[in-house]
């Protein structure tokens, strides 16, 4: 046990390391962002039984569900590739994160939408509400508030799983201490700092998404 | 006027309303008592057009509710409905829920439709309850809350299905009482309802449901002391 810790290699490249904390955060927030309104549309599809739509969205979110990320980000990359389609590593990472937030989300709609107990919909229509206006004022708000911590606990996931880049040569966060760990041998210092970052990063985004709960829903459901 | 003539329902193989006519003249206030699984709940929901029917005809001050070219949502707008399991919208304050379907439906403006829901709390006793969540309340108040929120709309009838029979048995006769005010104010209801001092007391007319059909019906006190077919005297025997 005599390793000797070396910080300053690692304070010196800070601002390499906020790039790739940078570039984490983009491609996650865009992965959830596309996920979200790819979830929904499969989610409908999947809901309204129209066969070729239900067939399409059942497929996807069996894949997504239960094969490994890493398989998804290698399909992107290399298994697109052999077929002549060449993604970048950040695009590649991007479409496997779309793919499974995609597939997780629809699931986790399908269940808050059913979760609307039927007696809502005829207290609104007793009402004389349209169905617009039902869906508008009385079933979204609520289901909004049942899939809000699972679509959060996505988007951590996503953040966490972006780091899976590392394996196609994507600079963001542990691509870049990858590539600095090896230039410098400053391998612990590198990997602590950035554990530290994807610490801060989630808990920064578990407390914002908190305080925006606190804002957006003030009964209890 | 509320006509029902001739109406059967079925869901699936199963015909729940075999022939059912019954007419509700305004300010009438008209108890359907029976068994469950008799129809009574189904009647009501054919009446506000929330079920289809398949054969007969429902007609809400002469208009054909069942009309392919009647506009069902203007309609129950005239019609007051009031569940079982009271149905407020748990992610709105009472005075909201209130609110909602005056400004929405009726596009009142806010102000209005804030005024005349507080009136409407009020008159059901929920003055004091307005910023409160309805899952914070006793299920009486939230089934008062639903009374409320129905009599904002100003409906010229209002439908009751059963609005006492989730209730824990001490919570009842607040909502009782409510439906006792109204009846005296001259609303027109027609309440499917297991209270038989309920119907005996405040309804003009009592309709006892069996097995999808009309078995009895007469003057309030006279159906539920004195009935006259067996069918309706076997059933009271039971629920006394």
């Amino acid at each position: 046990m005599d390793y000797e810790f070396h910080w300053n290699v690692v304070f010196q490249n800070i601002p390499q390391l906020l790039n790739g904390a940078f570039v984490t955060l983009h491609v996650s927030v865009l992965a959830m962002l596309l996920g979200v309104v790819i979830a929904i549309l499969l989610a409908i599809a999947k809901m309204n039984n129209s066969k070729p739509f239900c067939y399409v969205a059942t497929v996807w979110v069996e894949i997504a569900r239960n094969t490994p990320a890493l398989f998804q980000i290698y399909m992107a990359y290399f298994g697109l590739g052999a077929f002549g389609i060449h993604l970048s590593p950040y695009l590649a990472v991007l479409c496997a994160l779309v793919f499974i937030n995609a597939g997780y989300l629809t699931e986790t709609f399908r269940g808050g939408f059913q979760s609307i107990p039927s007696t809502q919909y005829s207290a609104s229509k007793s009402l004389g509400m349209t169905s617009i206006q039902t869906y508008r004022y009385i079933i979204l708000p609520q289901m909004l508030r049942r899939i809000y911590h699972p679509m959060t606990n996505q988007f951590v996931w996503s953040i966490l799983m972006s780091s899976l880049g590392i394996l196609v040569g994507m600079s963001e966060l542990s691509g870049t201490t990858q590539r600095l760990q090896s230039l410098s041998f400053r391998t612990l210092e590198f990997f602590i700092v950035a554990a530290v970052m994807y610490f801060v990063i989630t808990k920064l985004v578990l407390f914002g998404s908190s305080l925006l709960a606190r804002r957006l829903f003030k009964g209890e459901i | 006027m509320i006509s029902v003539q001739n109406v059967h329902k079925s869901f699936g193989d199963l015909e729940v309303l075999k022939g059912v006519s019954l007419d509700v003249k305004k300010g009438e206030v008209v108890s359907v008592i029976g068994g469950s699984g008799s129809g009574k709940s189904t009647l009501l929901y054919c009446i506000n057009a929330i079920e289809s029917i398949n054969k007969g005809k429902i007609l809400v001050d002469d208009v054909d509710v069942h009309a392919k070219e009647t506009n069902k949502d203007k309609l129950r707008q005239k019609l007051g409905m009031v569940f079982q399991q009271w149905n407020s919208f748990p992610h709105m304050t009472v005075l909201e829920n209130a609110a909602l379907a005056p400004q929405i439906v009726k596009k009142m403006s806010k102000d209005e439709a804030i005024e005349i829901a507080k009136k409407e709390l009020e008159h059901v006793g929920l003055g004091d309850k307005f910023d409160v969540y309805p899952t914070k309340m006793s299920g009486g108040q939230q089934q008062r809350l639903a009374i409320a929120r129905a009599l904002a709309m100003k409906p010229d009838y209002m439908l009751l299905d059963e609005v006492t029979s989730a209730l824990d048995p001490e919570l009842v006769g607040e909502v009782l009482d409510t439906l006792r005010l109204l009846a005296e104010e001259g609303m027109t209801m027609i309440c499917v309802t297991h209270e038989m001092g309920f119907a005996r007391d405040v309804s003009d007319r009592v309709a006892y449901f069996h097995q999808g059909v009309i078995a009895e019906i007469g003057e309030a006190r006279q159906v539920i002391t004195d009935p006259q077919n067996p069918l309706t005297q076997k059933f009271l025997s039971k629920v006394r």
